[in-house]
């Protein structure tokens, strides 16, 4: 091996550990912030006895649940069983891979150690695992791959409310990725690439993609919490009618798994969020921050970690707000409203970049996306006031309108 | 539905799920700075907003004269009255002709805290308390014997008077 391939090697495995632990730890944290936000909102003070204002409170959760007992059901399919937490952990460890947490750093090291030889490396080095050339496309690729582990856990605990809940994981997850996907085309348009760091690059040079792509914003937001498996789409766990869902028969640290895994999701998720529309790293109304640097790096992964931090507090502020979807309201949604109106974005999308790229040639980036902004007002009025009446989610099935009840009535009298 | 279920016209300014989303996450976020309403109950256990009631009836007290002894003259009436049959009396006389209780035992488990014992009671003897901590680590203890009833210190309850049915 070169000298170059080792020291490679070398900075991916401590990144790789950096970024498992802090995973791991911020998945502990964001427990204790669900648990706040929701006393906040409900007038109560949450934890608060464990360690200076409660911030133990994770360890002591932890701890808790390594010691309690680990239960395998009667009839449960045992390979899978044991299987299926590691199914939906592995992947949400994997998708946070690809995303960039800070400005690249530049790093110069040559040293020897004995039996190993000589490691060096040169030059910047991008603060995320790998630097893949498909891009956010192995988030939606290994996130869709997170389904496996819940509906596996839901088929093997031999369970009618887990397989309900494995179940209807999976239906959602399969209905909003198509949405997910269609949602983040719009962003290909605007940049013409899907790696990560030129989708950072072309929102510093221009605006965030939230003004000029906000529908795709939107789509992409509402698909993201379906994808994660959070109110108000938390239906595979619904608890008042299926007891807990697909992790039902799972104790102790096969639980945590799944707990670990969803809030890995999430966390991944509002990366990704910031990432495609809020800039990423970006330190906003500055530039010093393009230039590599020390400080760069940690001042843009300051910026990083707030923006992440208040999606993160919007998800936890949207699950403590609204009231479950039923499930059709869910299919609904997804197959009625998200695609088309994702489809229908991606045409005047087309049309309108076009359209400025015909009529008024040689725009710099920036009067381009606001002149696309103006569009998105367009049609975010267009969605929001006229077309959300009673569509976007129906306040009982279509096919029950009052009209067409009238006259089963009888029928429904013999029935 | 396959049921029929009947739908009930909405106006339609009124049902935009959006909106509505947003209106109710302005609520939410409201009531992040409100102060909390709980009580920290170990280290406050009686606040402005919360405190126990007057006639709150809890496990019961026996008061007792400035010689220490109680004021119970075993008359009787209280094991009668006693809807729950939780009151053992064995009455005793001494030299003078004075009753006193040989045994007065309360089974706080079977008592349902209806408060005759104190309401019946001629020589103000014994009394429900206003008194909620009861916590023990076995089930016998929670049979109070004469000695332990007289021993409490906690208020006894002012009970429901007919005359201040509001209690002003």
């Amino acid at each position: 091996m070169t000298p170059d391939l080792k020291g490679f090697i070398l900075v991916s495995v401590i990144k790789i550990l950096v970024i498992f632990v802090i995973t791991l730890v911020g998945v502990a944290y964001m427990t204790l912030l669900e648990r706040w936000v929701s006393a906040w909102m409900q007038d109560r003070f949450g934890p608060n006895r464990v360690g200076p204002k409660g911030l133990l409170q994770p360890i002591a959760d932890g701890i808790k649940n390594i010691a309690k007992e680990e239960t395998l059901p009667g009839g449960a399919n045992k390979i899978l069983f044991i299987l299926a937490p590691a199914l939906a952990f592995m992947p949400a460890m994997m998708m946070s891979g690809v995303i960039p947490w800070a400005a690249p750093v530049p790093v110069h090291f040559d040293f020897s150690l004995p039996w190993l030889g000589r490691f060096s490396h040169e030059g910047l080095m991008p603060i995320q695992v790998a630097n893949l050339p498909i891009g956010f496309l192995w988030v939606l690729a290994i996130g869709s791959t997170g389904v496996y582990g819940i509906a596996l856990a839901g088929w093997s605990s031999n369970n009618k409310y887990s397989l309900l809940g494995g179940i209807r994981a999976s239906a959602q997850m399969v209905s909003y990725e198509v949405a997910m996907g269609m949602s983040l085309i719009p962003v290909l348009l605007l940049v013409g690439n899907v790696t990560f760091a030129a989708i950072v690059a072309s929102q510093q040079q221009g605006l965030w993609f939230i003004l000029p792509l906000f529908m795709s914003f939107f789509l992409f937001a509402v698909a993201g919490f379906a994808e994660t498996n959070r109110a108000p789409f938390d239906l595979p766990e619904a608890e008042s009618e299926l007891v807990a869902g697909y992790h039902t028969e799972y104790s102790s640290f096969k639980f945590s798994m799944f707990f670990i895994a969803e809030y890995a999701n999430l966390m991944t998720f509002c990366a990704m969020l910031t990432t495609l529309f809020f800039g990423g790293w970006d330190v906003p109304f500055t530039s010093w921050d393009q230039t590599p640097g020390l400080l760069q790096t940690i001042a843009t992964g300051l910026a990083m970690f707030l923006k992440v931090t208040f999606g993160i507090f919007v998800v936890m502020w949207v699950r403590w707000t609204l009231p479950r979807f039923r499930y059709d309201q869910l299919m609904a949604t997804g197959w009625k409203f998200m695609l088309p109106v994702a489809l229908g974005y991606i045409v005047v999308m087309t049309l309108a970049i076009f359209a400025i790229d015909r009529l008024l040639p040689g725009l710099s980036g920036r009067i381009h996306q606001l002149l696309l902004f103006g569009v998105n007002l367009g049609l975010g009025y267009v969605t929001f006031f006229l077309a959300d009446r009673g569509f976007v989610i129906s306040g009982s099935s279509r096919h029950a309108l009052p009209s067409t009840l009238e006259g089963a009535s009888g029928a429904r009298g013999q029935g | 539905m396959a049921i029929g279920v009947k739908v009930m016209k909405r106006p339609t300014s009124e049902v935009s799920y959006v909106r509505a989303t947003l209106k109710g996450m302005a609520l939410t976020f409201k009531h992040i700075f409100r102060a909390p309403v709980t009580m920290q109950y170990p280290e406050e256990k009686s606040t402005t907003e919360w405190s126990l009631s007057p006639r709150w009836r809890g496990t019961h007290r026996m008061l007792t004269d400035e010689q220490g002894r109680s004021k119970c003259v075993a008359c009787g009436l209280c094991p009668q009255i006693c809807p729950a049959n939780c009151i053992k009396l064995v009455p005793g006389e001494d030299e003078e002709g004075n009753r006193y209780p040989l045994i007065y035992e309360i089974d706080e488990f079977r008592c349902v805290f209806c408060g005759y014992c104190q309401e019946v009671c001629p020589e103000e003897a014994i009394h429900v308390g206003v008194h909620y901590e009861n916590s023990e680590y076995s089930r016998d203890r929670f049979v109070y014997d004469l000695e332990r009833l007289s021993a409490q210190t906690h208020p006894v309850s002012a009970l429901w008077d007919p005359a201040d049915p509001r209690g002003e």
